[in-house]
């Protein structure tokens, strides 16, 4: 069931290119500002990049987190699913990969280039790719959490920021702690056990939240 | 317990009940926390090293403390709106969620204020911090949440759910100063077997703490009426109290 509602959300991802175009395009401009506003200074900028980075990742998912669920809130779909009374966990994990697959990936597979535009060496580089593997996933679980919650609220978009953006934080810690760590040539595989250790508690949890926000949104 | 406490979750019954609790609790608030920080504000002994600088422990630890266990007890109500789908529950979780900010604030702010004298900096980004500023966030994320859906039934669930969910954090900023080595030093009155200190300032600390406990619950009671009145207000029983047209 999970495969059939991924294949549904890759095809309506298919048709609209500007739902994970535009996110990618976003981390690229924000990642461009950085430089421009504190200074083309590569020393600077190398001990900044991972902040840069993972706060820039930060705000191109919640970017794509408002769409979530709006259109198949207003199309119906989701409140055909609720008075179905199955596939709703199955929805909210195919939602969450489909999500991570459209917006989480493409910002792994571009981190290369963006850590050398920012000056980022080897041990650094490759702590910030693995990073962004495991933390974007668990971006898109959150962000998944978030557009459940805020689905049939009036003034969703800002609102969707102000919860999901505090969730986001021990996430940053961590990755960034790693990083870190890397660049002055420590080892970093606890940062990314507890990275871990945070996905898979989220993807434990977080649907049963998930389904039962959209429940209350419904009804 | 649940024929004590079955008839209160009838909205009329909990107005008069809190109504009743109300005056004691408040009373009893105010005299304890008078007393005990006048107790520690002015008489207890200062420290060796902090001089009177040490006295913002009788506002900030009791406020820390506060803002978790009014989390909790927001959570829990939360979860008893979600489950049996108790109004008053869910009225509630928004009666409390203002207080605990507040005290969360204050335990932010006191923190700071010792924090610069002590520390030599006003905010350091240790986890115990941290958490704590989510736990603001989360509070305020309860209250937001709430009014962006212009039905109110449906604006208390969601923020129900996001109350239980952010209950998560409170063994983070618990455990905090244990699992990570932070500025922010360990518990120090939680452990009752050997508590590291001294008993000159420990009971001022603990009155003030059981005033401000008094003082939440009294808050609360006061604003669950208001909830009650508002939500009831074309109800026969709230004219028949008020003795209104």
């Amino acid at each position: 069931m999970v495969v059939t509602f991924l294949r549904r959300e890759l095809v309506l991802l298919g048709r609209q290119k500007a739902d994970w175009l535009n996110p990618l395009l976003f981390f690229i401009i924000v990642l461009t500002l950085f430089p421009l506003g504190v200074g083309p200074e590569p020393n600077q900028l190398r001990i900044m990049a991972p902040g840069i980075v993972w706060i820039a990742a930060l705000l191109s998912v919640l970017l794509a987190a408002e769409r979530l669920f709006r259109d198949d809130y207003r199309n119906g779909v989701i409140e055909q699913l609720v008075a179905s009374r199955q596939g709703l966990m199955a929805f909210v994990l195919a939602k969450a990969a489909a999500n991570w697959l459209s917006t989480g990936l493409p910002l792994v597979l571009i981190s290369p280039v963006v850590a050398m535009l920012l000056g980022v060496e080897a041990p650094a580089f490759v702590a910030m790719m693995l990073t962004l593997l495991l933390g974007t996933p668990l971006l898109s679980i959150l962000s998944v959490l978030g557009a459940a919650l805020t689905m049939s609220a009036d003034k969703g978009g800002i609102l969707l920021a102000l919860l999901i953006l505090p969730l986001y934080i021990p996430l940053l810690i961590f990755a960034s702690a790693a990083i870190e760590a890397a660049s002055m040539g420590l080892p970093y595989s606890g940062q990314l056990a507890i990275l871990v250790a945070m996905l898979l508690l989220a993807l434990a949890l977080v649907p049963l939240a998930v389904a039962s926000a959209l429940r209350i949104n419904v009804s | 317990m649940f024929k004590w406490l079955h008839p209160l979750a009838k909205p009329e019954t909990l107005y008069h009940f809190c109504g009743r609790l109300f005056p004691w609790l408040m009373l009893s608030a105010i005299g304890i926390l008078l007393f005990g920080n006048l107790w520690g504000l002015v008489f207890a002994p200062q420290d060796y090293q902090q001089f009177d600088t040490v006295r913002i422990i009788y506002i900030h630890v009791p406020s820390a403390l506060l803002s978790m266990s009014t989390y909790t007890m927001m959570a829990i109500a939360a979860f008893i709106a979600l489950v049996w789908q108790v109004k008053v529950a869910q009225w509630s979780v928004l009666a409390i969620a203002p207080i605990g900010a507040v005290f969360t604030a204050i335990s932010l702010l006191t923190g700071m204020a010792w924090g610069k004298p002590m520390w030599g900096t006003w905010w350091e980004w240790d986890a115990r911090l941290t958490s704590q500023l989510i736990l603001l966030f989360l509070y305020l994320g309860v209250i937001a949440l709430y009014g962006a859906f212009s039905d109110r039934q449906t604006g208390g669930k969601v923020a129900s759910l996001l109350a239980v969910i952010g209950i998560v954090n409170i063994p983070i900023i618990h455990f905090s100063v244990e699992w990570w080595n932070t500025l922010h030093q360990g518990a120090s009155i939680t452990k009752f077997d050997t508590p590291s200190v001294h008993p000159s300032m420990l009971w001022p600390l603990l009155i003030s703490l059981l005033g401000f406990y008094l003082l939440m619950l009294a808050l609360v009671c006061l604003r669950l009426r208001t909830a009650i009145l508002e939500h009831e207000q074309h109800r026969p029983w709230v004219r028949a109290t008020l003795g209104g047209h």
